[in-house]
């Protein structure tokens, strides 16, 4: 993306009808680590490939659970996305206190676009440099949503954002129509996969990236029909992705 | 005309008239306070407490349900036993489970019962000029696992107990519980630590004894029971007059 004339301001549109600095933001939710997430039927599972500011720090955290029937993977402006969260937590508890229920998953996302769409029209505002993936179980059934900077969102059967995601959407658009009926397990295993194409091929000592999925990179959470938006634990997570690397002989990828 | 005119002038010359008071307007204030009744108590052990209220929600002389909460619980180690205003009870209640929320996602820990009774107080006084109509007991495990009971007013005043009531019927099971549990201003020497066993006896006796007596007081008893295992609950019959 080369720099034009009328990318400094939002509030600036070009000639070809582009608001540059929405594109950059963009951008920014493409340079963060790795989301993926997919659901079936009765389940929405995402997963996050954390990444580390160094050898010596903690993990960036991905995943968040934002209600009991709903939670967030992000990817870009970590800071961004946890601000965000702490406002879609807010949401949840008050339609909550007021309703007695939980919020449907399309609505809050809804209102998360419109919240988004308000930094793309206003003087002296940037768009949240966050992609998030939203997960949800409601009456209406699962919910896999994507929403970015741009204030739009969209329902997926299965996406991935962030670095390298387009080889982990090869992977789920070639086995996304099992998906529909697959059981839970089975559709975590899809998770690790997906997840693992998008893992860097050869170790690059300036990036930190890493080159195998671990329990110590990996975050999987699962929400779904009588199951509360839960974040595995160490032990769940090791499972899972030893489970995925031995299966993945029969599936096609 | 003439008439009317000579009539007015006659009316707004010399001093004013006084007027009968009125027999037929009456000015009705709206208040927004009802006493729903009812008794809550709670007890504190050594390793666990004991937490009760009785389920009959009363307006006046009538009884609207006798099958109503006055228990919630906040945390598996805390419960909160209300007596006053219905509606007030059932508020203050859903704004303290949300608050429990809240705690948990930005400290990533369940609140602690000492820090519950705190923010109840802060809440409570919050409403300091349209207070909740509520008279609390908060009863759970400290931090150190042993039982701890903490007694509210309507504003937030509060203090740690080894047992505490509320209630309308709360004249009447305080001074048993004086007896009972504190053996206050008697001879009489405890060997051993009450029971869990022994308390929760003593919570259906006690009720049982304040149902006699207390017309706002009946129906049945809610009782829970918090030790390291969790909470239990029980319910118990009581006179339904």
């Amino acid at each position: 993306m080369s720099r034009s004339n009328y990318d400094s301001d939002i509030t600036v549109w070009s000639p070809e009808g582009k608001l540059h600095q929405v594109d950059y933001a963009l951008q920014a939710v493409k340079q963060g680590s790795a989301c993926v997430g997919l659901k079936s039927n009765t389940h929405v599972v995402l997963l996050g490939l954390q990444r580390y500011p160094s050898e010596l720090a903690s993990p960036l955290k991905k995943l968040f659970r934002a209600d009991d029937h709903f939670g967030l993977g992000i990817s870009g402006l970590i800071a961004d996305g946890r601000v965000l969260t702490k406002w879609i937590r807010n949401e949840c508890l008050n339609h909550r206190f007021v309703y007695e229920s939980g919020v449907q998953c399309t609505r809050l996302a809804r209102k998360l676009a419109d919240k988004s769409q308000v930094n793309t029209q206003r003087y002296g505002r940037r768009p949240y440099g966050v992609g998030l993936l939203l997960a949800g179980y409601d009456r209406t059934g699962a919910h896999l949503i994507e929403c970015d900077p741009s204030g739009n969102f969209y329902e997926y059967k299965a996406q991935a954002i962030g670095r390298r995601c387009q080889s982990a959407k090869t992977y789920l658009e070639r086995n996304f129509e099992q998906f529909e009926d697959a059981p839970l397990d089975e559709l975590i295993k899809h998770g690790v996969r997906a997840l693992q194409e998008t893992l860097a091929r050869k170790q690059d000592s300036k990036k930190q990236e890493p080159v195998e999925l671990t329990v110590r990179n990996t975050s999987i959470a699962i929400v779904g029909e009588g199951l509360n938006f839960t974040i595995l634990n160490d032990e769940q997570l090791q499972q899972y992705i030893s489970a995925a690397d031995s299966d993945a002989m029969d599936v096609d990828a | 005309t003439e008439d009317n005119m000579e009539a007015l002038r006659q009316r707004n010359y010399g001093p004013a008239q006084y007027s009968a008071p009125n027999k037929h307007l009456i000015e009705h204030q709206f208040s927004p306070y009802v006493n729903n009744g009812g008794t809550t108590l709670a007890i504190a052990g050594n390793d666990f407490v004991v937490v009760a209220g009785d389920t009959r929600v009363s307006f006046g002389y009538a009884i609207h349900t006798r099958e109503n909460n006055k228990l919630c619980e906040l945390t598996d180690k805390c419960i909160i036993a209300t007596a006053g205003m219905q509606a007030d009870q059932v508020t203050l209640h859903k704004l303290l489970r949300t608050r429990m929320v809240q705690y948990k996602q930005e400290h990533g820990k369940e609140m602690s019962t000492t820090a519950i009774a705190q923010m109840l107080s802060n809440t409570l006084y919050y409403r300091r000029f349209f207070p909740y109509y509520t008279f609390n007991v908060l009863a759970g495990l400290d931090s150190n696992g042993k039982g701890c009971v903490f007694s509210y007013d309507a504003i937030g005043s509060f203090e740690r107990y080894n047992y505490a009531s509320s209630g309308t019927g709360q004249k009447l099971v305080q001074p048993l519980l004086d007896n009972q549990i504190a053996l206050k201003n008697q001879q009489v020497e405890r060997l051993e630590d009450l029971t869990e066993e022994e308390v929760v006896t003593l919570v259906k006796d006690t009720f049982t004894s304040a149902g006699e007596r207390d017309i706002y007081t009946g129906d049945h008893v809610e009782i829970a029971i918090i030790n390291k295992e969790g909470v239990r609950y029980e319910l118990f019959d009581l006179r339904q007059d």
